[in-house]
């Protein structure tokens, strides 16, 4: 790849290009104009949370930094190379919007996590580093213990901590995120959010979809607010009193229970 | 054994394990997508290819194979980009398929409606030296890629988009599923028939999954069950004068009825450990008696 005969565009070192930029991005899903002009750069180590109501695009806007989404207009490039000729797979962990990790077949909770590592072996070969890694992800998430388990036998949270285990697995240098911790219990909560704190500190980046900061807030740098497809606010975390009162503000947690409800300390819808 | 005297049987013997072999292995990943009719269809397709091998004078199965994999990877581009009726337009695949095999037959003038039976059914007795050598050689290969792909094939099946952001090659590998699936539909065709391939790909998936907890061992128990009914199923047709393929379909049911009810016994040893096994639930009241292991709430 020869990034450096681009003049003026790619001459950066790697180390200080963006992890992600996305300039002008629209995207529509259906027909319908979803993205209306993105702008979104997330930097190396940074922690960027994306909010915004129910329909604002959030989840959009990431899908199509992964190429889920295709954009109708703009530019993305990913760690400096445009996502055309973007390859380096291996470097992305990304925990897709879910609420389980089971398939039509039982798996075990280590299944699940290897398929992660496998863009790090050479045709699907697992050699010791690789089973390691599994291993440490699962640590890490705090279900090493339960590795041989089926996920069918799991509870909500413990199939999302298995699905951001296997974003790990691969040693992500940027970690994508949609929403981690809807219908997670706080248990859960508390332990993805170590978890996330020792992939910061070992210099990942992140950018995550979130429907309240929670337990995440102390670890998030900055945060880009959506509203009908624009980024609204590009900053420090908002406040939580008066972002709780903005339009568009819902109080629904479907899988919550009592002893589960999420943390009021963040935002917004 | 008198039963492996005859060089048709020692035929029916060896087609039968290896479709016991081969249509679990790729069943399993079609069982895992929530694709479990996906076998069926092809079936239907392939009779196509097998009215056009008579009608040509050429041979049944190769035609049969040839019209599947096109059917197969047309039922991949649907599901690619036919998003809004996609279950309509594979109906239309399925029974244009099965239609235009009838109508094919009836047009030669070697087909007839017995001929016919032998393709929709199986005929497992009539597997001819040249039949072995295609079943051989397609047998291989849907065994290199189901067990050799098996991390890739699992990663693709149980998350595709995750599966794309890992950087798999998704769509070369769904249609290598495809293609694999009409390849083992048409190298069971002779032994179970075309109606009952499908059959053959998830009954033993099915059964298997009452009592693994791991793909691995799903995988294993599947392919184990499909050689058990396969070869009891060739067997018992010899000396009881019954088609072969609806006896291999019926045992393989038979087997699933018995896996589910080993289920929920398994499942209450594997959860009762005996330190589990005393214990209820205990309320813990504030201020009451502090807990045993003596932690400061």
């Amino acid at each position: 790849m020869k990034d450096t005969d681009r003049p003026g565009v790619d001459r950066a070192a790697p180390e200080d290009r963006p992890v992600i930029e996305l300039r002008g991005a629209t995207a529509s899903l259906g027909g319908r104009p979803v993205l209306r002009g993105v702008d979104l750069t997330v930097r190396p180590g940074e922690v960027v949370a994306l909010l915004g109501a129910n329909g604002s695009g959030k989840s959009t806007a990431v899908r199509s930094v992964i190429g889920q989404v295709p954009l109708t207009g703009g530019e993305l490039a990913l760690f400096g190379t445009p996502f055309r000729r973007f390859r380096q797979w291996a470097r992305i962990g990304y925990v897709p919007q879910r609420t389980t990790a089971a398939g039509g077949v039982p798996a075990t909770v280590r299944e699940v996590v290897t398929a992660g590592r496998l863009a790090r072996t050479k045709l699907g070969i697992l050699r010791k580093a690789d089973r390691a890694a599994v291993h440490r992800a699962l640590e890490l998430v705090g279900m090493a213990d339960r590795l041989k388990d089926s996920v069918n036998a799991l509870s909500g949270g413990q199939h999302q901590r298995v699905l951001i285990a296997r974003a790990l697995a691969g040693e992500p240098d940027l970690l994508i995120m949609d929403e981690p911790m809807a219908g997670v219990d706080l248990a859960s909560q508390e332990v993805l959010a170590a978890a996330l704190r020792e992939q910061v500190g070992r210099g990942a980046t992140v950018l995550l979809v979130l429907h309240e900061l929670g337990p995440l807030e102390p670890l998030i740098d900055r945060a880009v607010v959506l509203r009908d497809g624009c980024v609204v606010h590009d900053g420090p975390p908002p406040e939580a009193v008066g972002q709780h009162a903005l339009p568009g503000h819902d109080h629904v947690h479907p899988h919550a229970d009592a002893a589960a409800e999420p943390l009021r300390t963040g935002l917004l819808s | 054994m008198e039963i492996l005297s005859y060089a048709f049987m020692q035929r029916a013997l060896i087609a039968a394990l290896i479709v016991g072999i081969t249509a679990p292995a790729i069943g399993i990943y079609l069982v895992q997508r929530r694709q479990a009719l996906m076998g069926d269809g092809i079936g239907h397709v392939a009779l196509t290819g097998v009215g056009l091998g008579f009608l040509l004078n050429s041979s049944p199965v190769w035609m049969a194979t040839a019209v599947a994999v096109a059917g197969s990877v047309v039922m991949e581009l649907i599901r690619w980009y036919g998003k809004t009726r996609g279950d309509l337009a594979l109906a239309m695949l399925f029974y244009g398929g099965m239609a235009g095999g009838v109508m094919l037959m009836n047009l030669s003038d070697a087909g007839s409606s017995a001929n016919l039976g032998t393709y929709l059914f199986g005929s497992i007795t009539t597997v001819s030296p040249q039949d072995m050598t295609t079943i051989y050689v397609l047998a291989a290969l849907v065994l290199a890629i189901t067990i050799g792909l098996r991390r890739q094939l699992f990663a693709v099946c149980q998350d595709e988009e995750f599966a794309r952001v890992t950087g798999l090659p998704v769509r070369l590998l769904n249609l290598l599923i495809a293609v694999t699936a009409a390849v083992t539909v048409t190298v069971a065709m002779r032994v179970v028939g075309l109606l009952l391939v499908s059959a053959l790909m998830v009954i033993p998936v099915a059964a298997a999954q009452q009592i693994s907890r791991s793909f691995a061992v799903t995988f294993a128990t599947a392919v184990g069950i499909g050689v058990a009914v396969t070869l009891t199923g060739t067997t018992a047709s010899y000396y009881v004068d019954v088609p072969s393929g609806a006896t291999i379909v019926l045992f393989a049911i038979a087997l699933f009825v018995a896996f589910t009810a080993l289920a929920a016994p398994l499942a209450r040893k594997r959860a009762g450990t005996p330190a589990a096994a005393g214990k209820g639930c205990t309320l813990e009241v504030p201020g009451g008696r502090p807990a045993e292991d003596d932690v400061r709430v």
